[in-house]
């Protein structure tokens, strides 16, 4: 079966470089900081929501314009109408410090990632689909193996599949630099010096409505990833992201 | 301890030295091209000072988009203000005749300038966004004097570094450098769209900063304070934003 075979292919491809770790520093360091760095972007991110939990298409947009739709929740700010009787503490100030400080450490952490990515192969080696999966069975068969959650083969362990793979470029190269500039889009500063990240966005509220929804996909990645984490073993899966190298003591999956 | 590791730890020692002295060395010359904001201190400091830093680099002499008359925003939203002071209410009654606008520091003619002093001044008209830091927006015409032509009236000596501009309610105040203080957008507003600057949007007098958040376009200015040094005003953060949790630089 053509499965088992590209199984035992990628155990043998593995096989030839035994003592390499699973994942490498680099990429077990970056992973780890970019999930601290979202995870704080995300809680004040929604903090600063909080404050306007509304959201409007072309350039702008206040209580007194029509939304594109709003969030269900009380707000941190009295001039909101919510339909909620109280108004919310504001958090914004610290809640913007450690917003755009993570995004800081995120770009960085990010550039630094995919710099090394190009250069050490890592995106070609482990990211591109392989050439025998550049086809739409091979895409289908893998997303079939995937909503039917199978459990993974032995040599997944040791390499993405394809769906993991497209995922893992889409959300690198897509949705984080997307992320980052309907963020940039939003500094008065920054586009009065690149006035095209805002108007080829629409305009400043649709850059913050995309930043929003952009987020939303992301936390929808998260919890997919992780889902996918567990079922696949999370404390190996774990801790291979962590030490580099899958436990051994786990029984045949 | 062999000499292999006695020579990795003196490298070792060596590199981080020449690291934190490099560090400290950047520091001082972030500090002497006005690359560190005043609130640089604290945790979020770094993600404040690259903020500002990278923005100084990229933004010093843009222009904030101006939008057209078909944009402007009707109407135009007035955010929440604090209850005027009974001297507030008295200059009001008078239609702010007795509004005055000090210029004091480092200047050479302190001087003290009545609105219709103010608006002698060449006007500048400009239709910008203003961006509160909660997310709102709109889009109005702004009409006022440059500060920069009232700075160079009252004679700005050279080594002034900031303004440090004050509001009528005592609470709010704020300061910008000098990029955005000579920025020919940085505006002394007394009017918006076809009329005199409503109080509810800081009339008389108002100071529009539209390449820096809401927050820093403060309501009824009556006082200006051109200095080298913002540790004497305050806490020393620059203004009454980092005092209260918010960045001093608001362009974000």
């Amino acid at each position: 079966m053509a499965e088992t075979a590209l199984g035992v292919d990628r155990l043998a491809a593995v096989a030839t470089r035994a003592d390499a770790p699973r994942h490498a520093a680099l990429v077990r360091v970056t992973h780890w900081l970019t999930t601290v760095c979202f995870l704080a972007l995300l809680v004040s991110g929604l903090e600063i929501v909080v404050s306007h939990p509304r959201f409007y298409w072309g350039e702008t947009g206040n209580v007194l314009t029509p939304t594109l739709f709003s969030l269900p929740i009380p707000a941190s700010r009295a001039t909101v109408p919510t339909g909620y009787g109280f108004v919310l503490p504001d958090q914004n100030g610290w809640s913007r410090a450690l917003h755009f400080q993570s995004a800081w450490v995120l770009v960085l952490t990010g550039a630094l990632y995919v710099i090394w990515g190009a250069v050490s192969g890592h995106f070609r080696r482990h990211l591109l689909p392989e050439a025998s999966d550049r086809s739409v069975q091979a895409f289908s068969r893998a997303l079939a193996r995937h909503l039917r959650f199978t459990r993974p083969a032995a040599a997944d362990a040791w390499s993405y599949n394809l769906v993991q793979r497209l995922t893992y470029l889409a959300v690198i190269f897509v949705l984080f630099p997307l992320v980052i500039w309907t963020g940039l889009a939003m500094s008065p500063a920054f586009v009065s010096a690149f006035p095209s990240t805002a108007t080829l966005l629409g305009g400043r509220q649709s850059a913050r409505t995309l930043h929003f929804l952009l987020t939303v996909s992301l936390v929808a990645f998260l919890l997919v990833h992780v889902a996918m984490v567990w079922f696949a073993g999370f404390g190996t899966r774990v801790m291979a992201m962590i030490t580099g190298a899958p436990a051994p003591t786990r029984g045949p999956e | 301890m062999s000499a292999i590791s006695r020579r990795r730890m003196i490298t070792r020692g060596l590199a981080a030295a020449a690291g934190l002295s490099g560090l400290a060395a950047a520091g001082r010359i972030a500090d002497r091209y006005g690359l560190v904001p005043p609130d640089h201190g604290g945790i979020y400091g770094p993600g404040a000072t690259l903020t500002y830093a990278a923005q100084r680099l990229l933004t010093r002499n843009s222009l904030a988009r101006e939008f057209s008359r078909s944009q402007i925003s009707n109407p135009p939203f007035a955010n929440e203000i604090a209850p005027p002071s009974d001297h507030f209410k008295r200059l009001q009654a008078n239609g702010f005749k007795d509004w005055r606008l000090s210029v004091e520091g480092l200047v050479a003619q302190p001087a003290s300038l009545s609105l219709d002093e103010i608006k002698r001044f060449p006007a500048r008209r400009q239709i910008t966004e203003i961006a509160c830091e909660e997310g709102w927006s709109y889009v109005a015409e702004w009409i006022g004097t440059p500060l920069v032509d009232v700075l160079r009236a009252a004679g700005m000596m050279p080594q002034a570094r900031y303004v440090v501009y004050f509001s009528i309610q005592g609470a709010w105040w704020e300061s910008i450098d000098m990029a955005d203080a000579l920025h020919p957008q940085t505006l002394l507003a007394y009017a918006l769209n076809d009329g005199d600057l409503p109080v509810a949007f800081g009339g008389p007098l108002r100071l529009r900063v539209p390449r820096q958040l809401g927050y820093k376009s403060v309501k009824f200015i009556n006082r200006l304070a051109v200095t080298d040094d913002l540790k004497r005003f305050g806490k020393g953060l620059g203004s009454a934003s980092p005092e209260g949790g918010y960045a001093w630089y608001a362009g974000i």
